[in-house]
């Protein structure tokens, strides 16, 4: 059987400071203004680098530029990706302003790729509600015709951040063993493996144990029930969690295995939670079962002694 | 040690604070790097090569930093090599920048560590749970607070040994103009009543979230004689073990231990305790403190409570233990490392300011990350090696 | 300090377009290392230092890298580092590091899972992310934008960046671990689509999933590892402005460079780190390698693309003709970044 997989988003809006020089560029954006910046060997770059490429000394001499220019280069993008310029075909193009000396990258609204070419002169399409972003330049489009109106400066307080949302997909596997645990969840079995060199018995099982670098083999069912060997309350509340504090999170260690994991336990006030103390798994109705360890709602209490200090010592 | 002579010949690092909104990420790491090339007599022509550290790249939303960093870091045209080794990286960094002078491949590296932690949340991207498993993981102080627990129970050490740390490095803190958090007023009392936060880790026995950068120019021999009073590099090392095995021990790991006594080895001292002036450890929760004097051998297993307790840690104890703050005051994580390195630096160089350890000339930088898994250290001196002191 | 340094062992995992493993490279770099350990007679306990280069973007969460760690069997504790880059630079990092003298042996690995996300997009994130990010160019179009210049230039014609890829593919068809191989018509290339005009699919490198690791020695130790090491005579790199409209992009003023500081005269096999046809074109300009100079004879890149391996990959692969005694005198190039920003040459010969 192949082993599980299953989508992972990673997505979070970055706050960007700008710095003076940044913060210069994306507030004339937003008053639908360019400026460049002077470099040490007199070319004028835009967007403005905050220090020279050649002599990594900071820079400060803005240089107003025009929001038309020369297509250095180009390339066709036929199927736009998620969170490009625009929707439909378009030129990616390295496009130097008049005015300036090094070339900025941006799209071209051109419709098709038959009308463009290098050398061709081209102008800025500005968004109708800019905000001091590089994107506040909609797109760049083919000069011909005459130059529609332009849209009044917005004005207001200097840019300082830029947000920059930054999402992607990715599909996450589980290992081949990992799988078969995960497999064995969904039936309300606990399946290990030990490790063919040491012995010792990992849950989950490992695509290479991590003392030996070889793959846990041999299959060892555990049951739902062991110790708690150490545990934190976690008390604070952050960006994602998706168990509500407080809550205990333990170290559990199953009976005949080698290793605890991190889980929940609840069934008692969090303050009678003991290293030592003895669990046992509380299982979701049958019906919420998935491949996930998560079919364990929590661990419990129950109720028997703990264990000696010394017969986990080994575990922390 | 191994390979040719190595020094810091000069040590730099930006105001650590919860959001550098004036600055680029650009702008925050040359605010270090031109400290410096300042603090080091050193120009742009002189520097051979750049390391770049930072911990993980969804922290700023970056893949790579270092590529887009290069003109603003002095790269462009030069060697530049980007090291990650989880917390550890920033100590990585100096090892990696001084193995390039012991190895006879450059004569002037420049090191580089940064974060800008205000840029994402941290806790988000540490807690970022993959399909399938348990999202029970808090960030690193729910990861580490078991473990401290753990400590505890074994050592049987009393409750205020924890706010004492606090106590004593955001009191340090207060003398560092660099250091993000400065609270010259903390008592036991305020730390004990802060909020719990992880059990048994409280609210003011946590590193704050900083932005900040820290930079080292390393020289070779005849670099680091043309410059007044360098840090001579005694020994450096680095160690690594898995995150979790069966009967690992996450209180005291094999890997520090290891490290440990190769650096003592390799420089030369038999007694850390009595030949070190000044430590900087890497003490992102309090406890840590006594557990990392366990570790690197300046205490016996589970008496590292009692060098805290009786004072032996503070300014004018034995063995001072971050008298710059430490990472309970600043922590922009990548830099947090490199920082420790660099702080052992400036004690010896005499360049502490008004955290300066009197007469200190030998001390320790360290630092660990990941599960208490990465270990990167290192010893400077004010005598050059094999010279008469 | 050790200045004789050489590679004795290279091993890759099948460069495949999506393995069912996981993003932490374990599965592709267990059988890799028992493949080293087996060709070179070491046991993991005798490498004095380990470096990897690996990707927290290319896996979708931070510290990615730590997990890999389980391959080596790391306990009792190991010397080990990593670079958040191609592989090759991690071979770099412990070149350096056996030179001091601490260590006389490395084991150095790369690894990385393209096909967990959208590769074309996530390099976007390696770009300005003020001015340039922001706009989401993937790394095709940014290829494309590069393999323009040189077009308008005449510095290459489609025509010629088609016989790259043909003889890219037929090279391929005799690696057992390439994922693309056989024979292509150039003519018929020309037929096809474009995919980011200038760039026809075959222009561009596969997206691969796929694992490498080099054993390097010194002196002695490597003589005893290996009958013929692939001695390195210089490993040198430089990285350009990320500027991209600063740079000349029909240049690769750090390929050049790291060239000329490594020392590359005399060299019969290059293999070139080109994921586009135009940038292998660029690199034998920039390197001033002549029409004798047999280029990617394992298929390059173009039929295998181990993203944050494909250098070490190189290395390993201009190694292997040294260690099979097929070529005296070899080169390696390695690249990170957009447009080739960043470069790194390592010549290796074989010494009687």
């Amino acid at each position: 059987m192949a082993p599980l997989s299953a989508p992972l988003e990673v997505g979070f809006d970055y706050t960007r400071s700008l710095g003076p020089v940044l913060g210069r560029f994306m507030t004339g954006l937003r008053d639908r203004r360019i400026e460049g910046v002077r470099g040490s060997d007199g070319r004028v770059h835009v967007p403005p680098v905050e220090y020279d490429p050649a002599t990594a000394q900071p820079l400060s001499e803005f240089v107003a530029v025009a929001d038309e220019g020369t297509v250095e280069s180009w390339s066709w993008m036929p199927a736009p990706l998620e969170g490009q310029p625009l929707a439909h075909p378009f030129a990616w193009a390295l496009v130097r302003l008049d005015g300036a000396d090094t070339a900025m990258l941006h799209a071209v609204d051109a419709g098709s790729p038959d009308r463009m070419r290098t050398g061709m002169q081209v102008r800025v399409r500005w968004t109708p509600e800019p905000v001091g972003s590089i994107r506040d330049i909609a797109c760049f489009e083919p000069l011909e015709g005459p130059a529609p109106p332009r849209p009044d400066p917005s004005g207001g307080e200097p840019v300082t951040m830029v947000t920059t949302p930054v999402h992607l997909h990715y599909e996450h596997s589980a290992s081949e063993e990992e799988s078969r645990y995960l497999r064995g969840l969904a039936e309300g079995r606990l399946l290990g493996q030990r490790c063919p060199e040491c012995g010792k018995v990992y849950i989950p099982p490992r695509g290479a144990c991590p003392t030996d670098g070889v793959p846990t083999s041999e299959e060892v069912e555990l049951p739902d029930r062991g110790i708690v060997t150490t545990f934190c309350i976690v008390n604070v509340p952050f960006l994602g969690q998706r168990i509500q504090p407080p809550y205990v999170a333990a170290y559990v260690l199953l009976d005949g295995a080698d290793i605890a994991f991190l889980h929940l336990v609840l069934g008692c006030a969090a303050d009678e939670v003991r290293m030592g103390m003895r669990v046992e798994a509380v299982w979701k109705p049958r019906e919420e079962w998935g491949t996930t360890v998560a079919n364990i709602d929590h661990f419990r209490p129950t109720g028997e002694p703990d264990a000696p200090f010394e017969s986990f010592a080994e575990h922390l | 040690m191994a390979g040719q002579l190595a020094a810091v010949l000069g040590t730099g690092q930006t105001r650590h604070t919860s959001r550098r909104l004036d600055v680029s990420m650009a702008g925050l790491c040359r605010e270090a790097i031109d400290r410096a090339m300042a603090d080091a007599g050193t120009e742009w022509a002189d520097i051979d090569a750049v390391v770049l550290g930072k911990a993980p790249d969804l922290f700023e939303g970056v893949m790579m930093p270092e590529l887009m960093l290069a003109d603003a870091i002095g790269a462009t045209g030069k060697p530049l090599l980007r090291v990650h080794t989880a917390g550890s990286v920033g100590g990585s960094t100096a090892v990696v920048a001084a193995s390039l002078v012991q190895a006879g491949v450059h004569r002037r590296v420049l090191a580089v560590a940064f974060e800008k932690q205000s840029e994402s949340n941290a806790m988000w991207a540490l807690s970022i749970a993959p399909p399938f498993t348990m999202p029970v993981g808090a960030g690193a102080g729910g990861y580490f607070a078991p473990h401290v627990r753990s400590y505890i129970r074994r050592s049987g050490a009393p409750e205020h040994v924890g706010a004492m740390v606090a106590v004593k490095d955001r009191r340090n803190g207060a003398r560092n103009a660099y250091a993000h958090l400065r609270q010259p007023d903390i008592t036991l009392e305020s730390v004990q009543a802060s909020t719990m936060l992880w059990d048994p880790i409280r609210y003011d026995e946590t590193c704050p979230s900083s932005d900040g950068a820290c930079a080292v120019v390393i020289g070779d021999e005849a670099a680091a004689e043309s410059v007044d009073r360098p840090a001579w590099i005694l020994a450096t090392t680095m160690r690594t073990e898995p995150t979790t095995f069966a009967g690992r021990d996450q209180v005291n790991p094999r890997a520090g231990r290891d490290a440990a006594a190769a650096l003592w080895a390799d420089a030369g001292i038999s007694d850390p305790m009595a030949e070190v002036d000044v430590a900087e450890i890497y003490v992102p929760f309090s406890w840590f403190e006594p557990m990392w004097l366990e570790n690197l051998g300046f205490a016996a297993e589970g008496d590292g409570w009692r060098v805290t307790e009786a004072g032996d840690t503070a300014m004018d104890g034995r063995l001072p233990v971050n008298p710059s703050g430490g990472v309970l005051c600043s922590n922009p994580i990548g830099a947090s490392g490199l920082l420790r390195f660099a702080e052992a630096a400036m004690q010896v160089m005499g360049r502490a300011g008004d955290h300066q350890v009197d007469g200190a000339r030998t001390a320790l930088g360290h630092a660990y990350g990941g599960g208490s898994q990465f270990f990167a250290m290192w010893v400077v001196g004010a005598t050059k090696p094999g010279a008469k002191p | 300090m050790n200045t004789d340094i050489a590679v004795v062992g290279f091993a890759q995992a099948p460069q495949v377009h999506r393995t069912s493993g996981t993003t932490n490279g374990v599965e592709m770099l267990v059988p890799v290392f028992q493949e080293l350990f087996a060709t070179t007679g070491l046991s993991r306990r005798e490498i004095g230092f380990w470096c990897s280069g690996s990707s927290d973007y290319l896996a979708g969460r931070a510290f990615s890298f730590v997990s890999a760690v389980d391959a080596i069997g790391a306990f009792p504790p190991i010397i080990e580092s990593h670079v958040e880059s191609d592989g090759a630079w991690a071979l770099y990092e412990a070149w350096v590091k056996i030179r001091t003298g601490e260590v006389d042996t490395a084991l150095v690995y790369g690894f990385g899972k393209s096909s967990a996300g959208e590769l074309r997009r996530v390099l976007a994130l390696q770009l300005d992310p003020y001015a340039v990010a922001p706009l989401w160019p993937d790394s095709v179009s940014i290829a494309a934008l590069q393999a323009r210049v040189g077009l308008d230039r005449g510095l290459w014609s489609e025509k010629e960046m088609a016989e790259v890829a043909a003889r890219s593919r037929a090279d391929g068809a005799a690696n057992p671990h390439a994922q693309l191989g056989g024979a292509v018509d150039v003519a018929a290339l020309l037929e096809e689509p474009y995919l980011a005009d200038p760039l026809r699919a075959h222009d561009c490198a596969p997206v691969t999933d796929g694992a490498a690791a080099v054993v390097l020695a010194a002196g002695d130790r490597a003589r005893e590892l290996c009958e013929r090491p692939a001695w390195i005579s210089g490993i040198e790199h430089r990285v350009d402005s990320p500027v991209l409209g600063a740079r000349d992009l029909g240049r690769s003023t750090s390929a050049a460079a790291a060239a000329a500081a490594a020392g590359i005269d005399g060299v019969t096999v290059a293999e070139l780190h080109a994921p586009f046809t135009s940038q292998e074109l660029l690199l034998r300009r920039e390197l001033g390698l002549s029409d004798a100079v047999r280029i990617n004879p394992s298929g390059g890149p173009l039929c295998g693309n181990p993203m944050f391996a494909t250098g070490l990959t190189r290395i390993g692969e201009a190694a292997a003709r040294v260690m099979d005694g097929t070529a005296e005198r070899v080169l390696a190039h390695a690249t990170v970044g957009p447009a080739l920003q960043q470069n790194l040459v390592c010549v290796m010969e074989g010494r009687s």
